[in-house]
């Protein structure tokens, strides 16, 4: 049923769309679809900034049609980690370029000025976006609103200024409040002179059976929203995850020095829902409403007049920009949240680099000299307001280096043993154990969603796994999570959609697969990608594990670096390599 | 989730339209007796600022009624005012008592029925809008091939909304001689 590959070429002004029934049979969709043509876009070795260098979107089989099928995967070759970069978001655009009818985009070349792309059924235009160059990435939104068609079923993806001046951890904002959030999406975009997409289609998607579709949908939808699978994502939303990580001592504070926060209740899932959360928002077609936004009022004069800013808020953002910079005020994390939103910037990357950043000073490893006068001390949030201004801006020499990620700063200043990247890339919000960091090394997409090694951790903490399961726990999340992208399914639901169900949606939308069929799938994309990153120079043998992590109790005791090592060699020999 | 569908709502979607006609069949009869009033069931956005914007309610009106996953096909329609930072805003027929959509068909594809509700005969719409642009509210549109969308208020749509904002409610009326 899936086919159409969309192509555009930025440098020549270039549109066109082909069939590709080869790619959706074989590789089913998202993920799997969207690493083939990153291969036969993307040649070896080539400069993440360069206009050779492709982006790839892609949707999957289920897309629009099931509860939750809500993301979009992009692929591209990371500007951060100068290997596979992959991220996923939700929002709408995934059922936008359902409707629209396109479901894999590549987008080619480089403009020779700001340009945006508009794309309504079959209809692609690139358009002159010089005048918005420059804008906050909230205010762009605004802007195409009004001169661009498809209220109500279209998606507008844009970039801020850090996309713009290549931040090498710049992100995608997709409508308003999601993200392409990792490994510098923006800054491919930005490199393109790209500073947004916005899509709408009227077309709809016909089910051979429908009956039998909407019987597999009842019971998916029955799942979704009345058992608790979703409960955490419902209620409190991922923030839940402050408050019990804290205390399983799980949760990264001041970079990652302690693993408990003294200020983590203020910060918590449970306060922010009490005093500041307005309002819940859905992404197309998903019943739960995880996105939480909060409303953030300050005072601006002594006649009761207030600015009011909506930011959504979850839980990654809140460790990097709380307790891993030890702030502790709910106004201070929404301001920072706001702030990276604004400048378009991954905020987990944003908060790593500032943690480290903090302790180097304190070191002495960099003076104010280097930071312009910023005496950045934990907790200091006007301080890092302004430090991230001069990142986007690159204001000197050592703001230069912060924008291209903390394993680039910390090479050049110092401070590796706490500058926590794994794989380049800024590590998420758990210092739960071994499987964590394993899997963060080992995995392919290097976010928390990898493999779930805090998850693995946190069951370990309570029975008692061997390194062996941990290991085996990891290639089993990661293998089946390449299906799982595949169709796209957001991963807050991956309880719901069990192999049987996911066998069953699929049948009932026309494409059989059976269990086996899709073990296999899985694994084979699994070994894509790797393919992809030891092209581009991986090596897992290389890996650099910040020392740090053997330095702070973690959920499970204190890390051992042979444990580490042991679960490696395990890892590397249950995977043949 | 208090807020969610029960089972017993989810199961009544799978054949919305036999327990709604048997309703009204009910009160067509009830209504022949005595011919001062009428009541029928109607679909109410009883709670807009409950809408999370998920557009469950469009995909299920759609799925149910014409077996496709569609937004353009679909007769209740979720708006959004300003992108996802602003309200969103739940178009439905409202079922009006003497509805200009039929006035300003001209070929009896809108029916309205003595019951007061309102039927939509799809063969014999071809497709002049005249019927959307009656609509103030907007709760008509055409799909794809041109032919009028029209909300018959068969309440799958209900069933499928995670927050509570719509419901069906029964509406008596009195009948202008």
């Amino acid at each position: 049923m899936l086919r159409r590959v969309l192509y555009i070429d930025l440098g020549k002004n270039e549109s066109w769309v082909e069939d590709r029934y080869d790619l959706f049979e074989e590789w089913l969709g998202g993920t799997g679809v969207a690493t083939q043509l990153l291969f036969e876009e993307c040649p070896a070795g080539i400069d993440p900034l360069s206009p050779e260098a492709p982006i790839i979107f892609s949707i999957g089989p289920l897309t629009a049609l099931f509860p939750a099928m809500t993301k979009t995967v992009a692929t591209f070759k990371s500007p951060l980690s100068g290997e596979l970069g992959e991220s996923y978001a939700g929002g709408r655009l995934a059922m936008a370029m359902r409707f629209a009818g396109h479901e894999s985009i590549v987008i080619r070349g480089a403009a020779d000025r700001p340009c945006y792309i508009s794309i309504r059924d079959g209809e692609v235009q690139i358009k002159d976006a010089r005048s918005i160059w420059g804008i906050p990435a909230t205010v762009v939104g605004y802007i195409l609103r009004d001169v661009e068609t498809g209220v109500g079923r279209r998606s507008i993806i844009r970039i801020g200024p850090g996309g713009e001046r290549l931040v090498r951890y710049a992100g995608v904002v997709v409508d308003t409040y999601r993200h392409f959030g990792r490994l510098g999406l923006g800054a491919t975009f930005g490199s393109k002179k790209l500073k947004a997409m916005v899509i709408s289609g009227t077309e709809d998607v016909e089910v051979p059976d429908s009956k039998r579709y909407r019987e597999i949908y009842n019971k998916l939808y029955k799942t979704v929203v009345q058992t608790d699978a979703m409960e955490k994502y419902h209620d409190i939303g991922t923030p839940i995850n402050i408050n019990v990580l804290n205390q399983l001592k799980g949760l990264p504070t001041r970079n990652f020095k302690e693993s408990s926060f003294e200020g983590a209740e203020k910060i918590s899932g449970e306060v922010l829902a009490d005093d500041y959360l307005f309002r819940r928002v859905s992404c197309a077609h998903c019943p739960i409403g995880c996105i939480h936004i909060g409303m953030l009022k300050t005072s601006f004069s002594r006649e009761h007049e207030y600015e009011i800013r909506k930011i959504s808020y979850d839980f990654e953002l809140i460790y990097a920009l709380g307790s891993n910079l030890g702030v502790s005020s709910p106004e201070g994390v929404l301001e920072l949240i706001e702030a990276c939103e604004r400048q378009g910037i991954d905020a987990i990357s944003t908060g790593v680099v500032l943690a480290w950043a903090t302790e180097a000073l304190d070191r002495g490893l960099i003076t104010t000299d280097d930071t312009l006068g910023l005496a950045l001390k934990w907790n200091d949030v006007e301080g890092y307001l302004k430090a991230i201004e001069n990142i986007v801006k690159m204001k000197n020499e050592f703001y230069s280096a912060m924008a291209e990620g903390v394993e680039v700063a910390s090479e050049r200043y110092g401070g590796q043993d706490f500058a926590m990247a794994l794989g380049k890339n800024e590590v998420p919000g758990y210092h739960t154990g071994p499987a964590s960091i394993v899997g963060l090394t080992v995995g392919v997409r290097h976010s928390h969603l990898d493999n779930a090694g805090y998850s693995i951790d946190q069951k370990a903490a309570k029975k008692n796994l061997s390194p062996e399961e941990m290991v085996d726990a990891i290639i089993k999340e990661d293998d089946s999570r390449g299906v799982y992208n595949s169709l796209i399914g957001c991963l807050f639901a991956r309880g719901v959609y069990s192999t049987e169900n996911i066998i069953e949606a699929l049948a009932s939308v026309g494409i059989e697969k059976t269990e086996e069929e899709l073990e296999v799938l899985g694994r084979k994309i699994f070994d894509e990608k790797y393919r992809f990153k030891r092209r581009e120079g991986f090596d897992l043998e290389a890996a650099r594990i910040p020392r740090r992590f053997f330095e702070t109790v973690s959920t499970m005791g204190m890390v051992d670096p042979e444990t580490i090592e042991t679960m490696m060699e395990i890892y590397r020999k249950r995977r043949g390599w | 989730m208090e807020s969610s569908a029960n089972p017993g709502e989810l199961e009544t979607v799978t054949a919305p339209m036999n327990a709604v006609k048997g309703e009204a069949e009910g009160e067509s009869k009830k209504a022949g007796q005595k011919k001062a009033t009428r009541k029928r069931r109607r679909l109410k956005v009883a709670h807009p600022e409950r809408c999370i914007g998920c557009l469950s309610c469009m995909f299920a009106c759609s799925r149910i009624n014409t077996g496709r996953a569609s937004l353009s096909r679909s007769a209740i329609k979720v708006k959004t005012q300003g992108g996802l930072e602003g309200d969103f805003a739940v178009v439905v027929c409202h079922a009006c008592k003497d509805p200009p959509c039929v006035a300003a068909c001209p070929t009896g594809a809108l029916e309205q029925r003595e019951d007061g509700r309102v039927v939509f005969h799809r063969d014999l719409c071809q497709g002049c809008g005249d019927c959307a642009d009656a609509c103030l509210i907007r709760a008509i549109s055409l799909d794809a091939e041109g032919k009028a969308i029209k909300c018959k208020h068969c309440g799958a749509c209900v069933a499928f909304c995670p927050h509570g904002v719509l419901e069906m409610e029964e509406v008596e009326e009195e009948v202008d001689k």
